[in-house]
């Protein structure tokens, strides 16, 4: 604790006359946003937990599972084929819902979001602000993943209609994750949110086609895990990336269901202290 | 204004005014009501009934024109525990359009040498000092400070108090809530004692307390009180209690000179030495004890 005063000593400017004068105003909203996203992807990086569930552990999965036949893929993949898209959406996941809900639920328990509600920046605003970081941050992770899969031989089998699909899908992925991460985060106490969100994360892992091919599974479970938000995304991903499917039709609706469902019940159930 | 939580009432008909550009304090013991009250001015909750207008807006209505002009600092927390402060108070900046300067900002609350520390390892006194930066921020018209000076040493709480005289200075209003009855005295322009989620008393310190000047000492018990009485000058007032010790009051005047004299003579008449004796007028704490009274509060 320094015993250094707060005003008339530290400097000679802090009670002379007009120092404090009204003058306020909000920023441009693009401005705060921005600021804002730029302080929660910081957070974020800077936080080794969170990076171990958005960057390590898939790449660690794509190493492991291409380098060495753990799994047989089936369909005709090689392993790296196979990997990529799951990994992919193993990435979105840990971002848009582990990492969120997390981080989030944490915000709420701290008193952080009660504090920002009496900045300018305004919920719609934070709202921007958070999604504009899981963007920032998959793009990150994109670069990352697709230059080793890359560099680990992986040859993507698709159509010039990939450069639109795949982004939606995984828009779409983001959309639905990050609904049940506010969810998650903006009903339980923040130990629960940690704790459910890993859970979901690892459960999720290894029923949504990430690593462990659908097809592997009995034959009466694959339709339904093919319509879990996960494997949804893996599926769609690699029937593009993989299989040269120019628009995987079931897996775009039901991830845009599930997003609707998602942010429909945190819209309605988040609660901000 | 009425603010009910299930079947709790926590506000109960409160009514207060505070004026542009005052410092306005709001006492009461815990569970009063204070920082209810507080937060439905900040917009944090919607009153059950009543009428609130903060600078002429409706906090819950306008709360978009309202925050920007307003600076909050709450009880405790608030801040990313891992967010380093200087870094905290930049992309606050990033919100105003005419922000302070934050190095300078972090020199005015003394923590320049913290600037790279993160909140969670901050002291509790340097954690609320860094919330006090970032209420006064964006050049606010008006601030929220919820027991500002709780957890800070006595530099820091003297600066803190330099800091709420200069804001006044300039124009800028400001409503506490504190514990602290000197820090009522020393900054309020207006006093609002709440209990029970209602006013209970309303003014300026010194009306509050009362020009009332008192004389107290101690003496052996069970001296002649009526003996005592006439012996002074009119309109004064003379109770002993507990036993042995005595207390005169001049209601609406000051404890002049002769009243002493005319008490250390009565006294010499009779042998009697009294000790302690002290003139004063009434505190703050007084005047909130008598209020709220002394039983403990949850």
């Amino acid at each position: 604790m320094t015993t250094q005063p707060i005003a008339g000593q530290a400097t000679a400017t802090a009670t002379d006359q007009g120092t404090w004068t009204p003058g306020p105003g909000a920023a441009p909203m693009r401005q705060m946003i921005a600021a804002q996203a730029a302080q929660e992807t910081r957070q974020l990086l800077r936080n080794g937990e969170q990076l171990t569930l958005t960057l390590v552990i898939p790449l660690l999965l794509l190493a492991a599972f291409s380098l060495e036949p753990l799994i047989d893929f089936g369909g005709g993949y090689t392993r790296i084929d196979f990997l990529t898209p799951g990994v992919i959406a193993l990435a979105v996941m840990s971002t848009a819902f582990t990492s969120q809900a997390i981080a989030t639920g944490f915000e709420r328990r701290y008193g952080v979001l009660k504090r920002l509600g009496a900045t300018p920046l305004s919920r719609p605003g934070l709202i921007a602000a958070k999604t504009a970081t899981v963007v920032g941050v998959e793009l990150l992770q994109a670069a990352i993943i697709l230059l080793v899969a890359l560099g680990l031989g992986w040859s993507p089998d698709a159509t010039p209609a990939a450069i639109v699909v795949v982004p939606l899908l995984v828009l779409l992925g983001t959309a639905a994750f990050s609904g049940f991460a506010l969810l998650l985060a903006g009903t339980l106490r923040a130990e629960a949110t940690l704790a459910a969100a890993n859970l979901i994360y690892v459960v999720l892992l290894g029923i949504g086609g990430v690593v462990f091919p659908l097809t592997k599974f009995p034959r009466g479970a694959r339709p339904v895990l093919e319509l879990l938000p996960t494997g949804a995304l893996s599926t769609g991903l690699r029937s593009v990336l993989a299989n040269a499917a120019a628009f995987p039709v079931r897996d775009v609706l039901t991830l845009a269901v599930w997003a609707v469902v998602g942010i429909a019940l945190a819209a309605r159930c988040f609660r901000w202290e | 204004m009425v603010k009910r939580y299930g079947p709790t009432t926590a506000v109960d008909g409160l009514s207060l005014s505070a004026g542009r550009g005052k410092v306005t304090a709001i006492l009461g013991p815990n569970g009063a009501g204070k920082t209810t009250t507080i937060e439905v001015c900040e917009g944090y909750r919607n009153a059950d009934a009543g009428t609130v207008r903060v600078l002429g807006l409706d906090p819950a209505r306008d709360a978009g024109r309202l925050k920007p002009r307003v600076g909050v600092m709450l009880q405790a927390g608030g801040i990313p525990p891992a967010v380093p402060a200087g870094e905290y108070l930049r992309t606050l900046s990033r919100f105003h359009v005419k922000p302070h300067d934050t190095a300078w900002l972090l020199d005015i609350v003394g923590l320049t040498a913290h600037a790279r520390t993160p909140y969670k390892r901050l002291s509790g006194g340097q954690q609320q000092r860094l919330s006090l930066a970032a209420a006064v921020l964006g050049r606010p018209e008006l601030v929220f400070l919820d027991e500002p000076t709780a957890g800070m040493d006595p530099q820091a709480r003297h600066a803190t108090w330099d800091l709420v005289s200069a804001l006044k200075a300039d124009g800028v209003g400001v409503i506490l809530t504190t514990h602290f009855m000197e820090e009522a005295e020393r900054l309020a322009d207006h006093v609002v004692i709440i209990d029970h989620g209602r006013t209970v008393a309303d003014g300026s310190p010194a009306t509050l307390t009362g020009s009332q000047g008192q004389l107290r000492f101690r003496a052996e018990p069970d001296l002649d009180i009526d003996s005592l009485l006439a012996a002074l000058p009119a309109g004064s007032a003379a109770k002993e209690s507990p036993a042995g010790r005595y207390l005169i009051e001049v209601p609406g005047g000051t404890v002049q000179p002769a009243l002493l004299a005319a008490v250390t003579a009565w006294c010499a008449d009779r042998g009697v030495l009294p000790s302690s004796l002290q003139i004063e007028s009434r505190t703050l704490e007084d005047v909130f004890l008598e209020l709220t009274g002394r039983d403990l509060r949850g």
